[in-house]
């Protein structure tokens, strides 16, 4: 008699159900008891990927160690929705104080930590994709070389959004910004540029650098609570979609991060000391064209006549990830 | 209140000969300031460093213009930098050079001042055979405490002691002794 | 314990007697000597309990000490010129925070033209950022007055620059009495911090302040200056009942109680005014001189006493607003609202420029003449400066200024001073 393994996906997802998981095995926000870090109230925008992520990471973390989570953040869409003076989200210890200094704050207070004895408290920063692939870049560079006990997190929605949604290091080829406008012969951002921040973690060596998405925050829950369990510098690069800035419905947050991952567009991997030790790989693979069509920074590829030489473009790209990360089951 | 401007080229150790110095003075219960030309760290390029000595507390914070001494480590310095500029006329001109100063070519400038007062001693070769390095900083200093008696030759022994541990500061002293030894004994055959 | 040592090497042990917990290390000229010190004092265990980190920029320096403060531990770094500037967004974050962090600045010249040499351009740059800013005379009181830094930040929890000129007391060998590890502590208790990020009892820091509030926090800065003016002398006062010296304080006076004419200045070039004034008291002339050590807070009531009596106040000041002058004589004239006697600002010692005792006697005397402008240049050469301004006008291309300016002075290694 042949036997097959009862599979566990929700319908239409590949998600994990938590009531059909052993209790220890079930998420952090499956837990009652759960630390609520960033808790309700604050003003992000419906369907904010960023608040989401934020969420779920800082949770996991404080779980992860007890409730000994302090947090430095950087200026952007997380620390303005989160504190306006006199409310705060945060039930954690937790400064802001300058756009392109997180990485550094952080670095000061795991130093104050390390001469004060207190081993137990750990240091998270968090930031934007401005905030960590531009301006903080520097001070990320020098906390990761000198493998300060900090996890940085940095929230991906591709683009300035805090200031209006312009073009930043992270921002895709082709995506409309407020500074690359769907104008002219060439519309949205340009093909050949920006950074692979992850990448460039795992060139200074250090001992945690992974990928995420809101698309699988099961996923996201464990990588930062084995990130807890390591001492020195890590980072977890999480993609966050931002209704506002992509022109996406608020209630396809979870779809939109999930095309990305599952077109190739944003590889979800791993690495220690630099070498990628894990990935996961696409078992449904999705045409870029799907992703793209459900926001409007990429509308000006469709409309009437399709920019099939962009959409191909942005397609190798995307068969490119697959194919250098092996993304292909 | 006695001024002193060291001469010498990146890397000779000017800086630390007047830091030697100021110690030495200081040891002996005297007020030092010393003090670089502020210049740049290249190696070769010229460079000057200042002391003063005094038996009061030293405000002046000028660069040392007209000194009462001059010591010159590197002679090549003679005529590329006005070396001599506000030296008093009865000023110290303290040289490292095997040669005289006739053969320098400046001894119609150096016979107004008093015989006593002007010394040309070996220090580099002093320093490379006691040291095996051809720094001539510790060894013009012991020049010095000989013709100005500014300083006794033990302070600069200390002085060099503290600056330089072991080997290399007992190797030092030695250059120093020779070179104060070569001094007193000119200064003797002049009197 | 009195020592000859360099003004950096004094400072550096006076620094490390204080207890610092985490030190930001950057280099540049020339306060590099201070934090060197430091690093090998933490490195060879003789300062113990301290972080020495080696940072990547001025700006992560005093990123580093904000998040460290912040966590509870006493803060320190050095900057000077460039760096301040580079460092400038959190300078002025650090004092918003309220952050009592104690940072030297080995006062140098900013460029361009690049100049390693000594001015007060860069924390004059930095003067209205919220920070504390004591400027020391000498390498003694340089190192004092940062044992008392850490005492004035921490009551207050304000930041405090202590300002050291570059070079002139930074490379100078002096004798310098270095306290005990006893006396500093008994002068400095344990940092015991007014806001701390703490897991026991979560605040958050930082926050975003609109319109409603905004002007509050800022006054409240303000306030915590105008607390200062009466601190500082406070501290200045116990610290001569334990270390039996004078060191900081607001102000310094000398000769001033019957001169005609006072010249008032910062930092270590009141070391060479005194001498001129001497010199001047012997040939029967009345001057004295104003050393003012702390510029933020500005104490406009003790200037305006000790220049009351006097006929003419001339401003030596070692930075050049362009544009208006000087920001020590904005000060000065701030203080004297009211007082008419004649002000003068002169210029002097840009870019290490040397002010000798002998210029600053011709410049009382002229200003005893009557012969000063209201804004002077000390030294200047006119020369120099018309020729460039005679080529400005004869052709349009004339190529990168200071480049024209060193061609025609010529070679610039046989000059002495």
């Amino acid at each position: 008699m042949s036997v097959q393994d009862v599979k566990f996906y929700q319908t239409g997802t590949f998600t994990v159900g938590n009531r059909l998981l052993l209790e220890t095995e079930r998420a952090v926000q499956a837990n009652m008891r759960r630390t609520n870090s960033l808790n309700s109230g604050h003003r992000a925008c419906q369907g904010c990927g960023e608040a989401l992520g934020a969420r779920y990471a800082i949770d996991a973390a404080m779980y992860a160690t007890g409730n000994r989570v302090m947090a430095a953040n950087a200026t952007g869409c997380l620390e303005v929705f989160s504190t306006p003076y006199p409310e705060t989200s945060w039930q954690i210890p937790w400064i802001h104080s300058l756009f392109g200094n997180a990485a550094a704050v952080a670095s000061g207070m795991a130093a104050a930590m390390r001469v004060k004895g207190r081993k137990d408290v750990r240091v998270i920063a968090q930031g934007g994709d401005g905030g960590t692939t531009d301006i903080g870049f520097g001070c990320l560079s020098g906390m990761f070389e000198r493998n300060d006990d900090v996890l940085y997190i940095c929230y991906d929605n591709e683009a300035y959004m805090n200031t209006g949604v312009q073009r930043s290091s992270a921002t895709p080829p082709a995506a409309r910004t407020a500074t690359t406008m769907a104008v002219g012969k060439h519309p949205g951002n340009v093909f050949g540029t920006g950074k692979n921040v992850p990448l460039i973690a795992m060139a200074h060596h250090i001992p945690f650098v992974a990928t995420a998405s809101v698309a699988n925050l099961h996923d996201l829950e464990d990588k930062v609570t084995r990130a807890m369990a390591i001492e020195g510098a890590r980072y977890i690069h999480i993609h966050v979609p931002c209704p506002l800035g992509w022109g996406s419905a608020p209630a396809d947050t979870i779809k939109v991060a999930r095309m990305a991952v599952e077109s190739g567009l944003f590889p979800v991997f791993e690495a220690e000391y630099g070498e990628i030790t894990a990935r996961q790989t696409i078992r449904r693979r999705v045409p870029v064209e799907e992703y793209l069509k459900l926001q409007r920074r990429f509308a000006h590829l469709f409309g009437k006549t399709p920019d099939l030489v962009t959409i191909a473009h942005i397609q190798a790209t995307a068969d490119r990830n697959i194919r250098v990360f092996g993304l292909a089951p | 209140m006695f001024q002193v401007r060291i001469h010498g080229r990146g890397g000779q150790g000017v800086v630390s000969a007047a830091e030697m110095l100021s110690v030495a003075a200081f040891e002996e219960g005297r007020h030092a300031q010393a003090f670089p030309s502020f210049g740049s760290e290249r190696m070769g390029a010229p460079v000057m460093a200042f002391c003063r000595i005094d038996s009061r507390e030293i405000r002046l914070r000028e660069p040392v213009m007209q000194p009462n001494a001059l010591i010159i480590q590197d002679p090549t310095l003679l005529h590329q930098v006005d070396v001599f500029s506000g030296l008093a006329p009865t000023g110290y001109i303290l040289i490292n050079s095997t040669r005289g100063f006739e053969e320098l070519g400046i001894a119609e400038f150096t016979r107004k001042f008093p015989a006593n007062h002007l010394c040309v001693v070996p220090a580099s070769d002093l320093a490379l055979k006691h040291v095996g390095r051809p720094l001539p900083n510790a060894a013009l200093l012991g020049a010095f405490a000989a013709i100005t008696g500014q300083v006794s030759f033990e302070a600069i022994a200390n002085a060099i002691r503290q600056k330089f541990s072991g080997k290399v500061g007992e190797g030092n002293v030695a250059a120093a002794r020779a070179a104060y030894d070569m001094a007193n004994k000119k200064e003797a055959a002049l009197a | 314990m009195l020592k000859q040592i360099e003004g950096s090497q004094a400072i550096a042990q006076a620094i490390a007697l204080c207890r610092p917990e985490v030190i930001c290390a950057y280099p540049i000229t020339p306060q590099t000597h201070i934090v060197e010190g430091l690093g090998e004092m933490v490195k060879d265990g003789s300062l113990e309990n301290c972080e020495f980190i080696n940072v990547e920029s001025e700006f992560a320096a005093l990123s580093v000490a904000i998040g460290s403060s912040a966590a509870g531990a006493r803060s320190y770094t050095a900057t000077a010129s460039q760096g301040i500037l580079y460092m400038a967004e959190a300078v002025y974050n650090a004092a918003g925070l309220g952050l009592p962090i104690v940072m030297t600045i080995g006062n140098r010249a900013i460029g361009a033209p690049i100049n390693i040499w000594n001015d007060h351009s860069d924390s004059m740059a930095l003067r209205d950022a919220g920070w504390i800013q004591l400027y020391a005379e000498t390498n003694q009181e340089a190192a004092d007055l940062h044992i008392q830094a850490f005492r004035l930040a921490e009551e207050l929890s304000c930041p405090v620059m202590v300002c050291v000129d570059g070079f002139i007391l930074t490379h100078a060998y002096e004798r310098i009495d270095i306290p005990t590890q006893k006396q500093v502590d008994d002068y400095l208790p344990p940092f015991v911090p007014v806001q701390i990020l703490d897991v026991d009892d979560p605040v958050s820091m930082g926050a975003m302040v609109g319109p409603e509030a905004f002007m509050e926090v800022r006054y409240l800065q303000h306030h915590k200056q105008q607390r200062a003016l009466a601190l500082i002398p406070a501290l200045a006062k116990e610290f001569r009942e334990r270390f039996g010296r004078d060191s900081g304080g607001l102000l310094r006076t000398y000769h001033c109680e019957d001169a005609e004419t006072i010249i008032v200045a910062l930092g270590s070039v009141n070391g060479t005014i005194k001498e001129a004034v001497d010199e001047m008291r012997a040939a029967g002339k009345r001057v004295g001189s104003l050393s003012i050590c702390s510029f933020r807070p500005f104490p406009l009531d003790e200037v305006r006493d000790a220049l009351r009596r006097a006929r003419r106040v001339v401003v030596l000041e070692k930075s050049l607003a362009v544009g208006i002058g000087g920001m020590l004589s904005e000060g000065v004239r701030n203080a004297l609202s009211g007082i008419s006697l004649k002000g003068h600002t002169v210029i002097a010692g840009l870019g290490g420029r040397a002010i000798t005792q002998k210029a600053l006697v011709d410049l009382l005397d002229s200003a005893a003449r009557g012969e000063l402008a209201h804004l002077n240049f000390l030294d200047l050469r006119w020369d120099v400066v018309k020729r460039e301004i005679n080529r400005e006008q004869a052709v349009r291309r004339t190529g990168p200024l200071a480049e024209n300016i060193l061609r025609d002075l010529g070679t610039v290694a046989d000059r002495i001073g």
